[in-house]
Formats: C-alpha cells, structure tokens, sequence
C-alpha cells in the first residue's frame, strides 16, 4: 500500500489509542477519583481560595450558564484593550503596530470563541505579547469553556431528577490545570526537540541558498502551537499557521499535531461513555462520527491524490497528486487528511492551502464545517452533536409509537424548541451573510469603501462564491481556517464574521445546556422493551442520517452554485 | 351499532361534504394553524399574482403562460388535497359519532315533578332535550331512556344494543355498579326512576364530536412538538430559497419566480403537513370505531406510552366467573352434612359462585325445610356470606376470614382442611372454607377458566414493553397460579379497593404510565389516579367522570386495543414525518439543476434523473409533491400498521420502508411524471 496512506491511517490509529485512556482519565477527573496529577489539588485549592469559589457550591444550568458567559465578556474586554494598544506596549522586539478597531473587534471574538480566524498575519499583526497574553491565554481558556461546558452536560445526562449540575468554575479550572496545561506542556517540549522556536528574540536574518538575505520571524511559538491543536483553536503563530516550516517542521510534527487536535475531541466521546457509565452509547456516537469523517475524507484524499485533470491534460505527470498550495514534505494525502481533520473539529489551522484544494476536497471541507459534529471541537462538537441527537430521537421515537424520550426523560414542545432553533442557527447565519455580501458585490462592486466589494474575491466565479462560503462557514463553526484568497480585513468581513463568530459560538453551547438542564430536572422513566435505545447501531444510522440531510438540504443549492458547480465544469465538460 | 372497519375510507357522502369543506378550510384563519400549508398558500397567491400580470402585460420572462399557470394550478391542487385530508377524517369521525347520536336524539321522556311531601309526584312527558343535570325521571317497558342517568330507584332489564352490539338484555339497579343507563338503550322490562347526571349536549358523546368537529380540538403535546420541528423545516427553506435569489445573481442565473416558489414548496415538509391533524382525527376515529369513546385526543396518545396495565382477572382473564368442582369436608364431618349447610348458606347467594355450588349440589335448596333464615350478604369486610337460622349460623368465604372467625371462638382450623386448602390454591382453584356455628367443616373447591388466546395477548403486550397486572380478590397461592397460567407479569392478590391505587402510585412514583379499567364507584378514585383510566360504559358515573375514556363494549380487554391504537397515531406521524423529509433528495435533485442549468451547462451532471428540461422537471416535482398526499390519506386514515417486535427492530423497519422509500420513491415517481409532462413541456 502506498506509505503515504499508511501515514495517515497510522496517524488515526495513534489518535484513537491514546484516545481512549485520555477519556478514562477525563472521567476520573471530573468524577473526583483517584488520578496521577492529584499532586495539582494544592494549586487547585489556591486558586479557589484567591478567586473566593465555594467548590461545595452547586450551580443549576442557568447558572452554569450566567458565569460562563460572565468569564467571557471579562475575557473580551481585556483581549480588546490589549490589542487596540499593543504597538505601545512591550514585548514587542519588531515594533508591529496596533490593529485597528474593526480588526481588534473581529480578532478579539475569533480567539475567544475558540475560532481563530486570522484577519491579521502574526509576524506583522501581533506582537510577542498578545501572542502570549491575549490569544495564547484566550487559546486555554476557550477550549475550558468548551469542555466545561460540555461537563455540565455530562452530569445532566448522568444524574437523575436534580437541578444541581455541578460547580462551574471548579470543574474549567480543573479542566485547565488537569488536562489542558499538563499535555501542551508535553507537546510543546515535543516541538521544541523538533526545530519549533521558543524564543524572545525578534527576527533572525538569514541568506538562503539562491544568496538573499531573508528577514525570518521567531518568537515564543512552541507553546501556542501545542495549545492551538490540543484546544482545537487553530491560530497560527505565523500568518502561514501550520504550513509553515517553523510551525510544523517534519512529518513528524505534522503527525503529532495531527493526533493532537483531534485527540480531546474523541476522549470527550470515550469520557462520556465512562462518565455516564454508558459505554456503548459512547461507541455509537463515535462509530457515526467517525463514519461521518470518512463520507468526507475518502473523496478527498481521492481527489487529492488523484492530482487535477487539467494539469494532467497539459502532460504533466501527477503521480504525487495535485499539489499546488501544499507542503512537498507532507504530501498530498496527509494534506488531504489534515484538511478535513481541521474543518470536522473547529481547528481551522491548515498545513495546505484550502484555496488551492480540488473543488471536490473544497467541497467536503465546507461540509464539514456545516456539519460540525463530526468530532467537533474541544467540548462543542459533542454539544452539537447533542442538538441531533434530540432531533433524532424525536422522530425515530414516534416511528416506535412511543412519545420520544431520550436517556429516560420525555422530549417535549419546549426542548424540541429549542434544538430545532440551534440547529436553524447554523444555516441561517452562513447563508444570511453568505447572502449580504453576495448582493453587496453584485450591486455595489464600487462602493466608497476603503476596500471596494469588486476588489474582495481573487478568484471570479465559482470559486469566488467557494471563498464567500467558506469564510461565513468557517465563522459559524467557530473553525478558523480560511479559503484564503478573501480580502477580509476590511470593515465589512471584520464586523459581518465578528457577528456570525458570536452568534455560532454562544448559542450552540447555551441551547444544548438549557435543554439538558431541564431534561435532567423531568421525571425519570426507566427502560422498558418499547423504549427507543439510543446505544444500537439503528439509532447512529439515524442520527447519521438526520446530520447529514439537515446539513445536505440546508446547504445543497449553495455547494451546487460553488465548488459542485467548478467540480462539474472540471469534470464534465 | 356493529363496528364497521370494513367500510370503504371513502363513502360517497362522506367525500361530496369531505370537497366541500376543503374550500371552507382555505380561509387563511383556519390555514394559519397549519404553518407548513399556510406557506403554500400564500405562495399560491403569489403564483396567482404572478400569472395574472403575464396574462396582463404579455410579459414573457417569467416564463410563458402555460407553465406559470400550470404551477400555479398545482400549487392551489397541493393545498386542497391537504385540506381534504382532513376534512374526510372529520368527515368520517362525525358520521361515527352522529349515528350514535341519532338514537338519542329527541326522545320523549316522562319528567317527574316533585309537588310536595304529602301529595303524588307529577309527572310530565317533556321533550329529552328539556332535561338538566338533577331533574328525574321515570322510564318503564318499552320506553326509550331519554338521557344519560343514574338509577335511583328500582330494577330494571335493559336493552343496550344500539350502543354496545350487544343484543343480550342487561340489568340495571339502583345502587350498586350497574347503576347508570345510557340515552338511547331500550327499556325491556319493569320500571325504574333516573336522575339524569349530564347537561344537555354535555354527555361523552356530544363531547367527543366536538372533539371530532374541531371547535374544541386541542393540539396534545406531542403534535405541538411535531409541529415546531415541521415549522423549522420550513423556516430553513425559506431561508434556503431566499438566499437563493443573491446567490444567482451572483452567478449570472435569472430564476424565475415559479421555479423559487417551486422548490420552496417542494422541499417545505407539505407531505407531512398536510396529513398531520387528519392522523390525529384518524387516531380518535380508530378509537370510536372500537367502541371506546376517548375524552381527549392526549389519551389515546398516552395510551401509546402506557408502561403498566392494570387488569382485573374476572372477566378479562378468566371467563367470566369461577364454579365450584369439588367439596372437601374436614374429617368428622359428614359428608352430606357439609353438603346441606353449603347449600342453605348458598340459598340468597345469588353469585354465580353461589349458583354454581348448588349445581354442584344437585339438590334444590328448598327441600331442606328452615325456620326464620337471616340472610347474611357477602361484604368486602368480612369477606364471606352465609345464613343464619335458629340456632345455627353458617358462613362460608376466604379461608383467613373464616379462620379468622373461627380461631375468635376457640376452636383450633383441622389440619386437613387446611392441607386442601393449600392443594387448591397451589392449583389455581379458590377454597372457599365452611363454618358452622364457627366451626371449620370443610372447603369447597372453585375453578377459574382461563379465556383461550389470552396467554398469546399477554406475550404480544410483553412484546411492546408493557408490564401486565392482575388484579384478583383471590389468596397470593391462588392468584400466582392464575398468573404464571395465563402469562401475566405480576398481580396483587387479596386485592382491596385501595390496593389498587396504591400501586397505581407505586408505579407512577417510579416513571411509569398506567393504564387501568374499572366499573364500579370504587375505582373512581384508581381511575382518575391512573394515566389512562378506562370506565366500563354499564359502571357507575362517578367512574365514567374519573376515567378519560369509556368503553361502550364493557370489554376488559379493549385496553390492548387501546394502546395499540395509540402506538399507531404516534409511529403514523413519525413514518409520514420521515418520509416527507426524505423525498427532498430527489426533489433537490430534479429542481437545482433545472435552476442553474442554462447558465451553468455543466450542471447537467447533477440532473441524474435525466429530466427533459427545467420546466418539465419543476412540474415533476410539484405535481408530485401535490399528488403524494392523496395517495397517503388512506394510510393516514388507516394508520401505520404497528408490530410489537422490540423498539428496534420496529425503528430498523420503519427507517427502511419509509426512509430509504422516501428516498427512492420520488425518483422514480418524479421520473415518470416526466416522461408524461415532458411532451408538452
């Protein structure tokens, strides 16, 4: 078989097996068991008495709620201040400038909703302290935010008739001091044996081959790249993020940060299953996603692999497949697999460029993304995947003739409410604005703005839609990667994605924890032989199914205007 | 009145006024309950608009004339079809319930008016309309009772089979269980004072047909819940077609209005949507049809849901009542002395137990010559009956409340009596033990025969996650025989009117649905405590009141019918829902590339149903779309057959049948639409 496949099913394989006892231990730490790290508590137990946290302190899902989202308007307004003033400021060896209002807005959101899409290039854009202290930090705190999220919901699920889901900031700092920081700690050592620079200097100058002198950008990057993988950010230290030779030196790397982000994504499924003491449950829900991951990486690893038609109707051997905006040391199929890897989970970092993929690869990454629950990111890919679950069991409930009921509590009007708005949410912000800036550059190519409408798309055509999508897709699922191209900082697309970043980041973690919190407060009705079991390989099917025409119908006629539409005209003339 | 499942879905009458109504149900305030229909119409106005301008301005860049009023034909066809759903199932239920209510319809009743204490009532002959709750009134042979009442004074045989079928006469007295009568049951026999306990157009009939009729139907939960999932699917199409317009500007595609509403109404849930409330109807129909008169449309969706089921053994499991097979009379004891004191405490006992021991006898009663008997009726507290006379006092009933008798006057119960009781009880029979001037003398052996087929319905519920109990007077020994015999999950024995409801509570406290029947005021309380309480319609009002359905059969086992019934409403609604959702792949398919295709020619990879051309494959697809629904209203009507073979198998099979068909379906069905259409267009 050929290695470059072996690479990547061995990439997979290493992820799932480190998966399943990271799960484990997952539970263990918010089951309060027994763990290696206990030696941590002592730390633990400072923050809480600085922070004035009563740990006894339960917290019902509208309080969980009310500090989650407290911690986070805190967090934008420091992130805010910092980068509107960071040219001032110190820790700034390459005298960048501040960002402007409108790209401090868009950047600010991006890293605090665990998004990261990078308006900005990091060696001009940032400097070394709001590297470190503005998205370093909102890197850990997101990805908390996420997870504890998503353990509040583990307790509703497990608990039985109660409104006390646990505390929450007990259970994001633990989140951050038990899982978060001891293994970026680990990767980012990884990286640094690996050529990553960890350094306070500002540029290094260097003569390269051909005898130019090059000015290289540096900086403490090792550790933001551990943490943009391990927290499914994505942000790049550099503006070329993981395609970088700097960001992502060898194969190896490439394969250790592959693992990585897509390592708590699937510890959170096996964590369910422990938590909850339902573990086949847990093994469905991974069997769909990962079922799901391969409806969307198989036909891009294909295309990729398979190089582009045109270049081979111009006689041009193509035996390491099209490989036009990616990396030769990694190759076309663990290009092809890191791309869609990055866009199921909200990673969004690229070691390729997107824009360059085949219409067919560009096609599965956008799905993905519509998606957003196959895997997902830290904590919300698995709330996302919740929203389906309820719609699932809904109407498979009523095909067994009983009123739907999930995990013993009926779904009623209200929470049917609910998950059916959250997943409206997602279509109707990526088409919405899809739709705005469509009609802005039909009927106003040549508005008075400092960036003209007719100047934003590099490519025309269908590709040019590829790249409005993407961009309000990337944004609704809090990805962050990019179909470059784009000319997105300018105040239109910094305020329009600011607002689609909220939107598709809040109300997707706030609706899944208001309808497990007053699920978990409804009467408990055991199982009996007529209950619908949402742990059988018939109930994934379903849930596959409702996923995939939910996110299918919404979106069908705009992938048919954009990449189906190039993949056609490339295919089938 | 016979039940009439055989009956044609469609009677001639029923669908002339079925036609009429759907053009009464386009009022927009009735169309505005069903969002998902509400859409279409008002997309149909815009066609209208639409087409009318063509026809105006000669204006051909919509489209030609033909096509845009051919959609718009179709569009206004999908809402009347919709519509007629619904209407047939009101249709259908109303007709079910007016030929019940025809026989009670204005019948003369003999009203009495109180004049005093000292002078004779007067009584009048009013119209039964005249009557209120309270007022009283006098039936006697061959009289038609006016209303629904309660009997409270006299006996009287009563022919009730224009409700029931039934044509054995009943009887019904006052003051005990059988104490309520029926408007529209016959008077066979004797003469009997009724206080009537409904008020005009209240009584469970007439509320049913309002139930029917709409004007008092309430969506129940689960349909507002369906219908919020139904709305959000339309809601993402309208924004899905919305979108659309920027994004084919954007592209260079002109779309035409007709193709935008088109696809808008094809991809909208309109399948679903326009069936929804005839399934609900259906659902209450289906009840009627069985004889069971549901007092909301939520019960016979509880009763899909229902975990426990509370039964009574008499009657449902067993047949009817037990018979004495053997006597055993203790040792000393003569035995035709035993035989004579059985007989004389049987003599009043005019229970078929009591009948059946003088069979067994084979002795008249009367030869044996006593002075001054006392009677002795049977009572919940003592649990036994007998005679007194002279100075002898026999009783005879369950073996503790004998023994207990007994051992109060100092005698010690014979061991051997006490072995036959045990060998009776571990045989399923019932010991009915003998006293004599408090003495043990002996036990008489009843049997229960156990109904045939019983033991396979049983299996079937157990199939369906339910959980049987039996609920019997007998001893624990006695009722687990029955119970292991005829395949129930659990019983309470030595049952008292409380125990009932105290299991009721006990379940209920652990999560689970109950469902119960009941007849007599004693059960009120356990039917109104019960999730789905089912009254016998020859009980008394007190529990036809607490329950939430009545049964006109008096069949203990209507209830497995019932909760099949509401098992199909609600897998009905979800099949349907899956299958509406399902034909979008292909109407996707038929339509975006009739779309885009002349400005994108590449697209024609997409049109993998080979389509003659955009307009032929927008007609297609919305003349499928409106045609599907006709073709489901007699499946809507009938229900979707429900198989108890474990929740999912049942999901595995439904997904297959009505998923992956609803996928396929309309491929082909769109396909040879336009092979037709395709010659004009």
């Amino acid at each position: 078989m050929n290695t470059e496949l072996i690479g990547v099913i061995a990439t997979f394989a290493i992820t799932v097996l480190l998966a399943i006892p990271l799960g484990k231990y997952i539970a263990k730490v918010f089951n309060n068991e027994k763990t290696i790290l206990d030696f941590i508590a002592p730390v633990e137990r400072f923050i809480f008495r600085i922070c004035g946290i009563d740990t006894s302190k339960e917290m019902n899902w509208k309080q969980h709620l009310m500090a989650l989202l407290t911690i986070n308007m805190l967090w934008f307004v420091y992130a805010f201040v910092l980068l509107y003033t960071q040219g001032s400021l110190f820790l700034n060896p390459d005298g960048n400038p501040s960002m402007t209002s409108d790209l401090t807005f868009n950047t600010a959101i991006s890293f605090l909703v665990n998004c990261n899409l990078q308006d900005y290039s990091g060696e001009t854009g940032a400097t070394y302290l709001t590297q470190l202290f503005v998205f370093n930090f909102l890197m850990f705190v997101s990805a908390a935010t996420g997870i504890a999220a998503l353990v509040v919901v583990f307790n509703a699920m497990r608990d039985k008739v109660t409104d006390k889901l646990g505390n929450f900031f007990v259970i994001f700092t633990k989140t951050i001091t038990r899982i978060l920081l001891p293994l970026s700690i680990v990767i980012a050592v990884l990286l640094v044996f690996n050529g990553t620079p960890a350094s306070f200097h500002g540029k290094d100058s260097i003569i390269t081959m051909q005898g130019d002198t090059v000015q290289v950008s540096r900086g403490p990057a090792a550790g933001m790249i551990a943490i943009k993988h391990l927290g499914t950010n994505g942000g790049g230290w550099f503006g070329a993020n993981s395609a970088h030779p700097l960001e992502n030196p060898n194969y190896f790397t490439n394969m250790l940060e592959m693992v990585v982000q897509v390592l708590i994504p699937i510890a959170m499924i096996f964590a369910l299953g422990f938590y909850i003491k339902r573990k086949k449950f847990s093994y469905v829900i991974f069997g769909v996603m990962t079922i799901g991951m391969l409806t969307l990486l198989i036909p891009t690893m294909m295309a990729e692999m398979n190089g582009n038609p045109a270049i081979t109707a111009m006689g041009i051997d193509q035996h390491s497949g099209a490989t036009e905006g990616k990396e030769v040391r990694f190759g076309a199929a663990a290009s092809g697999y890191w791309s869609i890897v990055t866009t199921i989970i909200s990673t969004g970092s690229v070691n390729s460029m997107h824009d360059s993929s085949m219409p067919l690869s560009g096609n599965m990454q956008l799905l993905g993304m519509m998606v957003n629950s196959f895997y997902g990111g830290c904590g919300v890919g698995i709330l996302n995947y919740y929203i389906f679950i309820i719609i699932a069991v809904f109407i498979s409930g009523l095909m067994v003739g009983r009123t739907p009921e999930f995990l013993g509590r009926k779904i009623e009007a209200r929470e049917m409410k609910i998950a059916t708005l959250i997943a409206l949410l997602h279509p109707f912000i990526i088409l919405v604005g899809t739709a705005i800036s469509s009609f802005t550059l039909v009927h106003y190519p040549n508005a008075d703005w400092a960036v003209k409408p007719s100047t934003w798309l590099n490519n025309p055509g269908y590709h040019g839609f590829s790249e409005m999508l993407y961009q309000y897709t990337s944004c609704a699922a809090n990805n962050g990667s990019g179909f470059e191209g784009l000319g997105d900082n300018n105040v239109f697309w910094n305020v329009t994605t600011g607002f689609v970043l909220i939107l598709g980041r809040y109300l997707p973690i706030i609706g899944p924890l208001a309808i497990a919190g007053i699920l978990a407060k409804k009467k408990y009705i055991p199982e009996s032989a007529g209950t619908l079991r949402t742990d059988t390989g018939t109930f994934g099917l379903m849930t596959y199914a409702v996923i995939m025409i939910i996110a299918a119908l919404a979106f069908f006629p705009a992938l048919v205007l954009g990449p189906i539409a190039e993949y056609f005209s490339l295919y089938h003339h | 009145m016979s039940k009439s499942t055989n009956k044609s879905l469609f009677q001639k009458e029923l669908v002339t006024e079925a036609l009429k109504q759907s053009f009464v149900k386009l009022h927009p305030k009735a169309m505005v309950k069903n969002p998902v229909m509400f859409c279409v119409e008002i997309g149909t106005l815009v066609m209208l608009i639409v087409t009318v301008s063509i026809l105006i301005t000669k204006d051909n860049s919509q489209g030609s004339l033909g096509y845009n009023l051919f959609v718009l034909i179709v569009l206004f066809l999908t809402i009347l079809f919709a519509n007629f759903a619904e209407a047939i199932a009101e249709a259908r239920g109303k007709a079910q319930a007016e030929s019940l209510r025809k026989t009670r319809e204005e019948t003369p009743a003999k009203k009495v008016f109180p004049v005093g204490e000292l002078r004779v009532d007067e009584i009048k002959v009013v119209s039964s309309s005249e009557l209120v709750k309270g007022d009283i009134f006098i039936c006697e042979t061959g009289d038609i009772i006016p209303t629904d009442g309660e009997i409270i004074e006299g006996l009287a045989t009563i022919d009730e089979s224009a409700i029931t079928g039934e044509s054995a006469p009943v009887i019904r007295e006052s003051g005990g269980d059988k104490s309520s009568v029926t408007g529209g049951t016959k008077v066979l026999s004797d003469k009997i004072k009724v206080r009537v306990t409904t008020e005009p157009g209240e009584s469970f009939l007439d509320k049913m047909i309002a139930l029917v009729e709409g004007a008092s139907r309430q969506k129940t939960p689960n349909e507002i819940a369906l219908t919020i999932l139904l709305a959000a699917f339309t809601l993402v199409f309208i924004i899905v077609c919305v979108t659309l317009k920027p994004f084919a500007d954007y592209a260079n595609t002109p779309i035409t209005i007709a193709a935008l509403i088109s696809l808008f109404v094809c991809l909208i849930p309109t399948t679903i949507g326009g069936l929804l409330s005839a399934i609900g109807i259906a659902g209450m129909d289906r009840a009627l049809r069985a004889n069971v008169i549901t007092k909301s449309g939520k019960a016979v969706e509880t009763a899909g849901d229902i975990d426990v089921l509370l039964l009574d053994k008499t009657g449902t499991i067993t047949i009817g009542n037990r018979k004495a097979t053997h006597f055993y009379p203790s040792k000393g004891v003569d035995e035709k002395h035993f035989i004579k004191c059985t007989i004389l405490s049987s003599m009043s006992d005019d229970t078929p137990e009591g009948k059946s021991i003088i069979e067994l006898a084979g002795l008249n009663p009367l030869s044996y010559v006593i002075q001054n008997p006392r009677f002795i009726k049977f009572t919940a507290e003592t649990r036994s009956s007998g005679i007194d006379f002279e100075n002898t006092r026999i009783r005879k009933g369950a073996s503790d409340a004998i023994r207990n008798l007994s051992e109060k006057a100092g005698y010690i119960f014979p061991i051997d009596t006490e072995e036959s009781v045990r060998a009776i009880s571990s045989k399923g029979g019932t010991p009915l033990v003998v006293s004599e001037n408090e003495k043990v003398i002996g036990v008489i052996e009843l049997q229960d025969i156990i109904k045939t087929g019983i033991r396979e319905r049983f299996e079937r519920l157990r199939k369906m996650g339910i959980k049987t109990v039996m609920v019997t007077g007998d001893n624990p020994l006695t009722a687990k025989f029955i119970a292991e015999a005829a395949g129930v999950d659990d019983f309470i024995a030595e049952a008292k009117p409380e125990d009932k409801m105290n299991y009721i509570k006990k379940e209920q406290a652990a999560g689970k649905l109950v469902a119960m029947m009941g007849d007599g005021t004693n059960d009120a309380p356990a039917l109104a405590q019960a999730d789905v309480g089912v009254a016998m319609n020859s009980g008394t009002q007190a529990a036809k009141e607490a329950g939430n359905m009545v049964d006109l059969d008096n069949d203990p086992t209507k209830l497995i019918e019932i909760v099949e019934i509401g098992k199909q409403l609600l897998i009905t609604r979800g099949t349907l829902t899956t299958f509406s959702i399902a034909n979008d792949v292909a109407k996707y398919f038929a339509i975006v590339p009739a779309l885009f295709i002349a400005s994108i020619p590449a697209l024609q990879g997409l049109n993998i149903m080979n389509l003659h051309s955009p307009e032929s494959a927008i007609l297609s697809a919305v003349i499928f779309n409106a045609i599907i629904i006709p073709i489901l209203i007699p499946l809507a009507l009938r229900g979707v057959e429900y198989k108890p073979i474990g929740a999912s198998a049942l999901l595995r099979r439904n997904l297959l049948i009505y998923g992956f068909g609803g996928i396929v379906l309309p491929f082909i069905g769109i396909k040879l639409i336009d092979l037709g259409i395709g010659i004009f267009f």
